[in-house]
């Protein structure tokens, strides 16, 4: 039978760019540009070598966000993935990763799996959080942060490296499972790649196609509340000197003042 | 006053730093309750008790070791029955966090992750994030159930504050999901002798520019002349240079140490969102216009294997 694989990606502001926050102080999506979080790349790549190495398999690329994250599933489509899902409206706005978490659920149900992989922390919320809590409410194994994974007979092991061991896991299908970026380098979309994923399926879903109260998710719905974002004051101008052959003693002369030596 | 439950990372009894700082946040928001759980648990509640824990729940099973993450959320899940508290605050490692994520869904609250400080509010408990490669300052809350709030180490001071710190066996039913990911293989991490990066007080970084695994070792010298931890850019760790676990940065360890050295690396956003909260930032850089230098509170130009060795020099000697 096929293995079914779903890769959950997310669209961001450019961590290079100038980000910020929108009046209602969620994260202002309209006035910068984006893309797919890179760390989410390493969850297709992943997903593209366990389905190279299964008999039969299907990767379909999921993500719920606004209108500008086709562009995420169209980069995670011209790497190679099969086909993809975007659950977009309007009520989602401003949604928490408690209601991010339960849309992405309900519709990786729907869209049947015998395995989620995630990337290890979104470039923007940066929780890291989120595989967990979709394993919770999947009701199937946790098998996250690993920087080594791979499927066979229906069994995922991988390879977690914890602050103070590394472990080997093993969990059975169907089951979550988070990549860091140690999990090895993503490809860049082929020429080839990119046409095709011009013709690949991309199926639209709402919450009322997910069975899903608005009430639940969004803002309005949200468990977590900001009161305020302020912008850090610019750290003020330290002094720069150039070596002149003094400099490490001048560095020392420094902390010394500073009461570090 | 009311109990806030404060989940304890230990190894083998021996509490980690970030909780014992956890416990003076903790006594901002009412009566901390520990929990400790696995081999060695009832071995914390001493020094628990001397940072204000009025008491400490202990669970040992086979399962806490044996099994990944969900055995430790049952457990804190029955604590948060048992205790009924106002708050639940875990220490943001990776597992911290995914036991409080997991935790939060079951107990039907919001949570918030990596808070670098925590005040009592009219509404709960109010959390400092520092957020887009610390660039922002949020202060937000928990608007649903029981807040869970994990926290960063070094955000607050371990301060000694006598209480009863009485051992009380915590009773634990494990779910049919405990037994869902098996550890069927742990290789505990080398002890370098240096203080733990995410706690340390001084942590003395490298990157592309020590060009060489051999040359870390210019780094390492520095860093044991201040008592430091040894940190590297992703550059140094993707080059083999250094191991990922010493990585500073988004996908390594977020570090807020007193003083934080960056030599030979140029301040790259991914790099700057692991550091940019120091109290102290000095940097060495052979490019004056690397962006690391808009960071620093002193800075030199300069090659680094000039200035390093003469700074080390110059530390062990005003040292004596
Ligand atoms: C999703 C994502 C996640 C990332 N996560 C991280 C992360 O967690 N941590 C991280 O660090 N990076 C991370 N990066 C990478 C980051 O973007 C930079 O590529 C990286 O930080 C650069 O490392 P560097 O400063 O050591 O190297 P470079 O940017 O190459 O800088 C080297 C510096 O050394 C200086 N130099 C060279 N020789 C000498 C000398 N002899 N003496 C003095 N100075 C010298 C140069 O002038 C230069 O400024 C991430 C990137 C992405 C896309
Ligand atoms: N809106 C989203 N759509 C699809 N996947 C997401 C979304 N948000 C988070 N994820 C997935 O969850 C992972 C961890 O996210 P986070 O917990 O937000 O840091 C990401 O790497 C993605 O794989």
């Amino acid at each position: 039978m096929s293995l079914r694989i779903v890769v959950c990606v997310k669209y961001v502001p450019d961590a290079t760019g100038d980000r910020h926050f929108a009046d209602d102080l969620t994260v202002d999506r309209d006035d910068v540009d984006g893309l797919l979080s890179e760390l989410d790349e390493y969850a297709v790549e992943q997903a593209l070598q366990i389905a190279d190495e299964a008999d039969d398999a299907e990767i379909t690329v999921l993500t719920v966000g606004p209108e500008d994250a086709k562009d995420a599933l169209r980069k995670a489509l011209s790497m190679g993935a099969d086909k993809a899902v975007h659950v977009e409206d309007d009520d989602l706005h401003g949604s928490d990763v408690m209601g991010t978490s339960l849309v992405l659920a309900k519709a990786i149900e729907k869209t049947g799996y015998d395995l989620v992989i995630c990337g290890m922390a979104s470039t923007d919320g940066v929780m890291g959080v989120l595989p967990a809590i979709l394993a919770e409410r999947l009701g199937v194994p946790q098998v996250t942060l690993l920087s080594e994974v791979s499927v066979e007979d229906g069994t995922v092991t991988g390879r977690r490296d914890g602050d103070t061991a590394s472990e080997q896991l093993q969990a059975s299908l169907p089951a979550v499972v988070s990549v860091t970026d140690q999990s090895g380098e993503a490809r860049y979309p082929s020429f080839k790649g990119i046409m095709a994923a011009k013709k690949k399926p991309v199926e639209s879903l709402d919450l009322d196609d997910l069975d899903l109260d608005a009430e639940l998710v969004g803002l309005e719905g949200a468990w977590t509340k900001v009161d305020s974002a302020d912008e850090r004051p610019a750290r003020t101008a330290g002094t720069i000197v150039k070596d002149e052959g003094e400099g490490g003693k001048q560095l020392a002369e420094f902390l010394a003042g500073q009461k570090f030596i | 006053m009311a109990e806030v439950l404060v989940y304890v990372d230990h190894v083998d009894g021996a509490v980690r730093k970030p909780t014992l700082e956890l416990l003076t946040l903790a006594r901002r928001v009412g009566d901390p309750v520990a929990v400790a759980l696995g081999a060695g648990a009832e071995a914390t509640a001493a020094v628990l008790g001397e940072h204000g824990a009025v008491k400490v729940l202990t669970a040992d099973a086979p399962e806490f070791a044996d099994y990944l993450v969900v055995p430790k959320v049952d457990a804190l899940q029955a604590a948060h029955e048992a205790v009924s508290p106002v708050a639940v605050l875990v220490p943001s490692s990776t597992e911290g966090k995914e036991i409080a994520a997991r935790l939060a869904v079951r107990i039907g609250s919001g949570i918030i992750t990596d808070a670098v400080d925590l005040e009592s509010g009219a509404e709960g408990p109010v959390a400092t994030q520092s957020v887009f490669a610390a660039s922002f300052t949020t202060k937000s809350r928990v608007s649903k159930g029981t807040p869970v709030i994990t926290v960063k180490p070094n955000s607050a001071a371990v301060e000694a504050a006598p209480a009863a710190g009485a051992v009380e066996a915590l009773s634990v039913s494990f779910s049919d999901q405990a037994t869902g990911t098996k550890v069927v293989g742990r290789t505990p991490r080398e002890s370098t002798g240096r203080p733990e990066l995410t706690e340390a007080a001084i942590v003395v970084s490298g990157g592309r520019g020590v060009n060489g695994a051999e040359n870390f070792s210019i780094i390492e010298e520095l860093a044991d002349s201040l008592g430091a931890a040894v940190g590297a850019s992703r550059a140094a760790v993707d080059a083999g240079w250094y191991p990922h676990t010493n990585q500073v940065g988004q996908t390594g360890k977020s570090v807020s140490p007193q003083l934080y050295v960056a030599t030979g690396i140029s301040g790259a956003i991914q790099h700057r969102a692991g550091m940019q909260t120091s109290k102290t930032i000095v940097a060495v850089n052979k490019d004056a216009e690397a962006p690391i230098f808009d960071l620093v509170d002193y800075g030199v130009v300069g090659d680094l294997f000039e200035v390093v060795p003469q700074l080390t020099q110059e530390v062990k000697s005003r040292k004596g």
